[in-house]
C-alpha cells in the first residue's frame, strides 16, 4: 500500500555527503548513514561532542516529536479510547457529571444498537452509499483527469473551477442542491417539465423509492439515496481528479509514444500502459474515499436529515447523542461502525493489497 | 496485418477526440453551473424566483441586493447577523490554523528527517489517526467538553478542529520536508547552528510554500466544518459559525430561499477566494507524494 509505504519511510533522499556536521572527525561517517548501531562514545571524548551524531539525532528526534505526539495523544488517541470505554458503560449525558471514568459496566448499549429497528438496513444503506460514492467519484475523477491531461485553451481555469465542489463549504453546496432539486421552485424540475415533459415534479430528496418504467418494465429505484450518492460523487470527484492527474503527468511520455508507434489504439494504450501506472493511486483513493464516506455525516444530514431511505450509520450516531442524550449507545454505534470498517479494510488488504502492490 | 489495427486506432482516435470535448463541457457545466445558480438566486427576490424557476439569468428589474442586506444586518436590526458569524468563523479557523501548525511542524520535521527510537512507530501512528473517523471522536469530545464547561466556546471548537486537522497536516508537511536536501541542514550545522536554530532559520523558511498550503487546507476544513459546530454551539446563537448559522437559518420557514442563497454566497466566497489565490500551492501541497507512489 503506497500510503503506509510513504508513511513509514525514513530513508534519506540524499546520499551521505562529505560535509559532515559532526564535530568529532573520527566518527564523521557514522551519523551520516543514519545507522543507530553505534552508541559508543567517540574516542576523542575530550572534545566538545560527548555523543555520537546518531545519538544526538535520536535525542533531537524525540524532542521534536514529543509535542506533536502529546497533542495527537490528548486530542485524538485518548478520546477514541474513551469511546471504547463509554460504549460499555451505562452513560447518559445527565449522569456523566458525577460518573467516574470507569464503572457502570454494561453490554446493554450493544443490545440497544444491534437490536434497534433499522440497524441492519442502515448498515446496508451505509454500504450502498459508500460503495456508490467511492466508485463514482474515483471513476469520474479518472475520466476528468484523462480528459484534461493534454493542454488546451482554458485548461488552467477549468482545472481550478473543477475543484470548486471540493473546496466549497458543504452547507452552502448542499443548500444549492436542495433548492435546485426542489419540486416547487427548483430549476431541475422546471427544466425537466419543459424539456423532457415530466408530468409532475419529482421530489428527489424525499422520495424513498421511485417507480421507473423502462421498455415496459417497471421497477423502483431508491431515489433519495441515489441523489445523495450523486451529491457525494459530485463533491469528491475533484479530489480523485487532482491525485490522478498528478500521477498521470508523472508517467513518462516516451512509454506512450512507443506504444503509439507500435500502433496501439487509445483504449489499448490506456489498458496496458496508463492503467498499470495508475492502479496504485486508484487503489489508494478508493480506500481513502471509502473510509471517509463510510463515516460521512454532514452531507446526508444536510440533504435529507437521514430520512427517505438515506439513514446512514453516522447520522444514527448523531441521533443517539442529541435526540436521546444516550452517550453509551452513541459510542457503541460509533464503535460498531468503526469495527465494520476495520473488518472491511482488513478483507480488502488481505485479498487486494498484495495484488496491487505486485502490479505497482 | 496492420490495416485493421490502423482503422481501429483511427476510429478510436476520432471517437475520443470528440468524447474528450463532450466530457470537458460536461465537467465545466456540473462544476460551474451550481455556483452560478447560487450567485444568481442570491441576486433576485423570492417573487422573481417563484415566477420563473427555470430562468438562468436575472433581469435588471428583478436585480436586488436586499438579500445580502438582510443576511448581513445584525439581528437587532431584523437581519440575520452574518457579520458576527463571519467574525466567529474567522476566529475559529485562524486559531485552528495556528494551533495545528504549531502542533504539527515539530513532529513532521522529526519523522521526516530524523532517525530516532520509535520513529517508525510514531510515524505509522500519525498516519493511522488520519484514518480514524470523526464520528469516533464526536462522542467523547462532546462529553469531555460538557464536563469541562467548554461546550459553547469558540476556543473549545478550535481544539476539536485541531484534532481533525493535525494528522493530515503532519502528512502533508512530512511529504514536503523529505524533499529538502540534507546538505542544506548540514551546512547550517557546520556554520554553528543548533538543531533548533537550523529548523527556525533554514528549514521553516524553505518550507514556507508547504506551510502555507497546509495552513490553507486546514483553514478550509475549519471554515467548512459543520458537525462539531452543530454539536457544540447549537444552543448559543452568539457563537455560531457561518456554516452553522446558515444551516439553522434553513430550518426557519420564514426566511426566503433567495436570502439563504445570499448566505451561501457569503459563506462560500472567503474560501473560494483563498483557494484561487493559492490554487497552485494547495494542489501541489495536497498531491505531493502522490506522484511518487
Amino acid at each position: 500500500m503506497s500510503a503506509t509505504q510513504s508513511g513509514t519511510t525514513t530513508h534519506r533522499p540524499t546520499p551521505p555527503e562529505p560535509g559532515a556536521p559532526d564535530p568529532a572527525p573520527e566518527s564523521g561517517q557514522s551519523g551520516q548513514s543514519g545507522q543507530s548501531g553505534r552508541s559508543g562514545r567517540s574516542g576523542r571524548s575530550g572534545r566538545k561532542a560527548p555523543l555520537t551524531a546518531s545519538r544526538r539525532e535520536n535525542r533531537a528526534g524525540l524532542a521534536f516529536v514529543t509535542p506533536t505526539f502529546l497533542v495527537v495523544l490528548v486530542v485524538v488517541v485518548l478520546p477514541i479510547l474513551w469511546t471504547v470505554v463509554l460504549a460499555f458503560q451505562d452513560a447518559k449525558l445527565v449522569d456523566i457529571q458525577d460518573m467516574g471514568l470507569f464503572g457502570n459496566w454494561t453490554l446493554g448499549n450493544f443490545q440497544d444498537v444491534l437490536g434497534s429497528a433499522g440497524f441492519w438496513s442502515s448498515l446496508g444503506t451505509t454500504l450502498t452509499y459508500t460503495i456508490g460514492s467511492t466508485a463514482g467519484s474515483v471513476l469520474l475523477g479518472l475520466v476528468a483527469a484523462l480528459a484534461l491531461r493534454k493542454p488546451f485553451r482554458g485548461r488552467g481555469l477549468l482545472r481550478g473551477s473543477m475543484l470548486l465542489p471540493y473546496v466549497a463549504p458543504v452547507v452552502a453546496v448542499a443548500f444549492v442542491w436542495e433548492v435546485a432539486l426542489s419540486p416547487q421552485f427548483g430549476i431541475v424540475n422546471e427544466w425537466g417539465r419543459t424539456l423532457f415533459g415530466w408530468d409532475e415534479p419529482i421530489a428527489f430528496l424525499s422520495t424513498r423509492s421511485y417507480e421507473v418504467g423502462l421498455f415496459g418494465v417497471h421497477f423502483d429505484v431508491p431515489l433519495a439515496l441515489l441523489t445523495v450518492i450523486a451529491f457525494e460523487v459530485w463533491r469528491y470527484f475533484p479530489f480523485a481528479f487532482l491525485f490522478i492527474l498528478a500521477r498521470l503527468q508523472a508517467v513518462p511520455d516516451t512509454l506512450e509514444e512507443a506504444a503509439k508507434v507500435d500502433g496501439a489504439s487509445p483504449t489499448q494504450r490506456f489498458r496496458h500502459i496508463m492503467l498499470p501506472q495508475l492502479l496504485p493511486v486508484l487503489a489508494l483513493l478508493s480506500v481513502l474515499r471509502f473510509i471517509m464516506t463510510f463515516n460521512k455525516f454532514d452531507d446526508v444530514y444536510l440533504l435529507t436529515g437521514g430520512g427517505s431511505g438515506t439513514d446512514v450509520a453516522a447520522v444514527r450516531v448523531y441521533d443517539f447523542l442529541t435526540a436521546r442524550y444516550d452517550v453509551g449507545a452513541a459510542s457503541a454505534q460509533a464503535l460498531v461502525l468503526a469495527v465494520v470498517l476495520m473488518v472491511l479494510l482488513g478483507l480488502y488488504f488481505k485479498f487486494f493489497g498484495k495484488k496491487v502492490q505486485e502490479e505497482a | 496485418m496492420s490495416r485493421p489495427a490502423m482503422t481501429r486506432t483511427q476510429i478510436e482516435e476520432r471517437f475520443f477526440g470528440v468524447a474528450r470535448w463532450i466530457v470537458i463541457a460536461f465537467l465545466a457545466a456540473i462544476t460551474i453551473v451550481p455556483f452560478y445558480y447560487m450567485l444568481l438566486l442570491s441576486l433576485k427576490s423570492i417573487d422573481a424566483l417563484l415566477l420563473d424557476p427555470g430562468s438562468l439569468w436575472v433581469s435588471a428589474k428583478d436585480f436586488t441586493l436586499d438579500t445580502y442586506r438582510d443576511v448581513m444586518k445584525s439581528t437587532d436590526d431584523g437581519g440575520q447577523g452574518f457579520m458576527k458569524l463571519l467574525v466567529n468563523s474567522a476566529l475559529v479557523s485562524l486559531g485552528t490554523v495556528a494551533l495545528t501548525l504549531l502542533a504539527a511542524v515539530p513532529g513532521a520535521y522529526a519523522i521526516s528527517r530524523l532517525k530516532f527510537f520509535g520513529g517508525r512507530q510514531v510515524s505509522a501512528l500519525f498516519l493511522a489517526v488520519y484514518m480514524f473517523p470523526a464520528t469516533l471522536l464526536a462522542v467523547p469530545l462532546f462529553v469531555m467538553f460538557a464536563k469541562l464547561g467548554l461546550s459553547s466556546s469558540l476556543a473549545g471548537l478550535a481544539i476539536v478542529y485541531v484534532a481533525q486537522t493535525v494528522p493530515v497536516s503532519i502528512y502533508m508537511l512530512k511529504n514536503y520536508l523529505v524533499t529538502v536536501p540534507y546538505s542544506i541542514e548540514e551546512a547550517a550545522a557546520l556554520d554553528g547552528c543548533s538543531r533548533l536554530q537550523t529548523v527556525r532559520k533554514v528549514i521553516l523558511p524553505l518550507a514556507t510554500p508547504s506551510l502555507m498550503a497546509t495552513g490553507l487546507y486546514v483553514f478550509m476544513i475549519a471554515w467548512n466544518e459543520f458537525l462539531f459546530a452543530l454539536l457544540f454551539l447549537a444552543a448559543d446563537p452568539d457563537k455560531w459559525t457561518v456554516s452553522l448559522g446558515l444551516a439553522q437559518l434553513a430550518n426557519g420557514i420564514e426566511v426566503s430561499k433567495t436570502v439563504l442563497m445570499a448566505g451561501s454566497v457569503v459563506l462560500t466566497i472567503p474560501v473560494v477566494l483563498l483557494f484561487f489565490a493559492a490554487e497552485r500551492l494547495l494542489t501541489e501541497g495536497l498531491t505531493s507524494g502522490a506522484d511518487k507512489s
